[in-house]
């Protein structure tokens, strides 16, 4: 399958998730489970930064078209574009795997520990940046901090099983063609 | 000049970041006002679309319940007929029912129109109910939203052709006049403050009243969105503030919003005619 429409693919089934499965969980007002950016951490290494940001945004103002409230998650998504590429490039091993790797993975990235470093810390500038926005209007600092706490808690534990349930064949691209 | 392209060259990608950016806390801020709140009718009726496909799944494994909730509305609605009141005394009109009506009659001041609900959120900060019912099917702009149950759900703040979107009591901008059925005299407001779904909190009743758990709190009808009397929810917290001299009640709505199926629009009739009076007021004042 040609990379464009497996991305098209994913970006139709995380925004479906989102809206019709996690949305619909409620385990407690502090914690909103999200998993639909992590089509952004899986985009192909090999991108232009600005059409990255450009795909970050149109992702998220699709589902804020769900929400009904434009601006929030395509602000949060714009900033884990934008901050990605300086993350790789902080963690990907010093042979340069983004040239035998297509895309994010922990084959791709080195190991289970640089992945997850670079996933967490994405999760975490997401959440806070879309908490914050939204904690703007009601002004609760508290509440921020906790929504933020427990909602990258489940978020990285969503992300965990999608990593282990659904394993993407990489192909390792050699030089000799 | 050269100089200053070579700059914005070098750092277009945070530049355009910087636009992005932007761009998103410019919507964020221009539609944060409920008047404004769908930033396009076409965005609804394409969510409402998709949200409809889905909910005519999920609505399946709800029909069992909802049938239970319409048979309860409706023995209340027969319960109200007027042939079910023996009236050996012409002169008491009390227990009359809704009384003689000529439903053609231009007396008539509030319209019901059902509707399906398609999509609910209760996790958001600011949480909108869509229904299957739009300005196609002589819905507009502020009119009031009840469930089967009397429970007041929130009001349209937009309609597409086929989709509605209502501001439901969770969200920050909703703001209900209400009053304590045991004192129909003292109105008070409701408002969310975000926390908690189906928790809402009612301000403005002084503290000379006595206000236990479990009282009703109803519609007050001093606003032209809903007509007086509809269940609001239940008291279920009371506690004086300390820095005035009102209660703040936490109340328990009557709508369960994590699932709410079918609903009501009521359209004022006289909503039109009492606006035009406002702004003739505007117009004197200024």
């Amino acid at each position: 399958m040609s990379p464009l429409i497996k991305n098209i693919i994913r970006f139709a089934l995380f925004v479906l998730i989102q809206v019709f499965v996690l949305d619909r969980i409620h385990l407690h007002q502090l914690v909103t489970p999200y998993l639909y950016f992590l089509f952004i951490l899986w985009m192909p290494f090999k991108m232009n930064r600005s059409w990255q940001m450009v795909i970050a945004f149109l992702l998220g103002i699709t589902l804020d078209a769900f929400h009904h409230h434009p601006g929030f998650h395509a602000a949060a998504c714009v900033l884990i574009a934008f901050i990605r590429p300086y993350l790789i490039n902080l963690f990907i091993p010093q042979e340069g795997a983004e040239s035998n790797y297509n895309e994010p993975s922990v084959k791709s990235m080195g190991g289970y520990l640089p992945y997850f470093i670079f996933v967490t810390v994405l999760t975490i500038i997401h959440h806070a940046w879309l908490f914050l926005l939204e904690a703007w209007q009601f002004g609760n600092l508290w509440y921020f901090f906790g929504n933020t706490l427990f909602s990258t808690a489940i978020s990285l534990l969503l992300i965990i099983i999608t990593e282990l349930l659904f394993v993407r064949k990489q192909k390792f691209k050699t030089n000799t063609i | 000049m050269r100089n200053v392209f070579f700059f914005i060259r070098k750092y277009f990608t945070f530049f355009f970041f910087l636009f992005l950016q932007g761009l998103s806390v410019y919507l964020i801020v221009r539609y944060s006002n409920y008047h404004n709140a769908m930033f396009s009718k076409t965005a609804l009726e394409v969510t409402g679309n998709i949200s409809s496909r889905y909910n005519r799944v999920q609505y399946y494994f709800l029909l069992d319940k909802t049938n239970d909730e319409l048979l309860k509305a409706n023995e209340r609605l027969l319960n109200q007929q007027k042939q079910n009141f023996s009236q050996p005394d012409t002169g008491n009109l009390l227990s009359a029912g809704p009384g003689i009506n000529d439903t053609l009659s231009a007396n008539r001041k509030w319209l019901y129109h059902a509707a399906k609900v398609v999509q609910q959120s209760i996790i958001q900060q600011n949480n909108y109910v869509i229904i299957h019912r739009g300005s196609n099917q002589q819905l507009r702009n502020d009119l009031g939203v009840v469930d089967i149950n009397n429970g007041v759900v929130g009001k349209i703040v937009e309609t597409s052709e086929n989709f509605s979107a209502i501001m439901s009591l969770l969200h920050k901008d909703s703001k209900v006049s209400a009053k304590l059925f045991k004192y129909p005299d003292v109105a008070g407001t409701i408002f969310w403050d975000g926390k908690t779904p189906n928790i809402v909190e009612l301000i403005g009743i002084p503290k000379s009243l006595k206000v236990a758990k479990g009282d009703s709190v109803i519609t007050s009808g001093l606003t032209a969105t809903y007509p007086a009397g509809y269940m609001i929810g239940q008291v279920a917290e009371v506690s004086p503030d300390k820095s005035s001299s009102n209660y703040q009640i936490k109340i328990k709505t009557t709508v369960n919003f994590y699932n709410v199926q079918m609903v009501y629009a009521i359209d004022n009739l006289e909503q039109d005619e009492i606006k035009a009076l406002e702004k003739k007021l505007e117009k004197k004042n200024h």
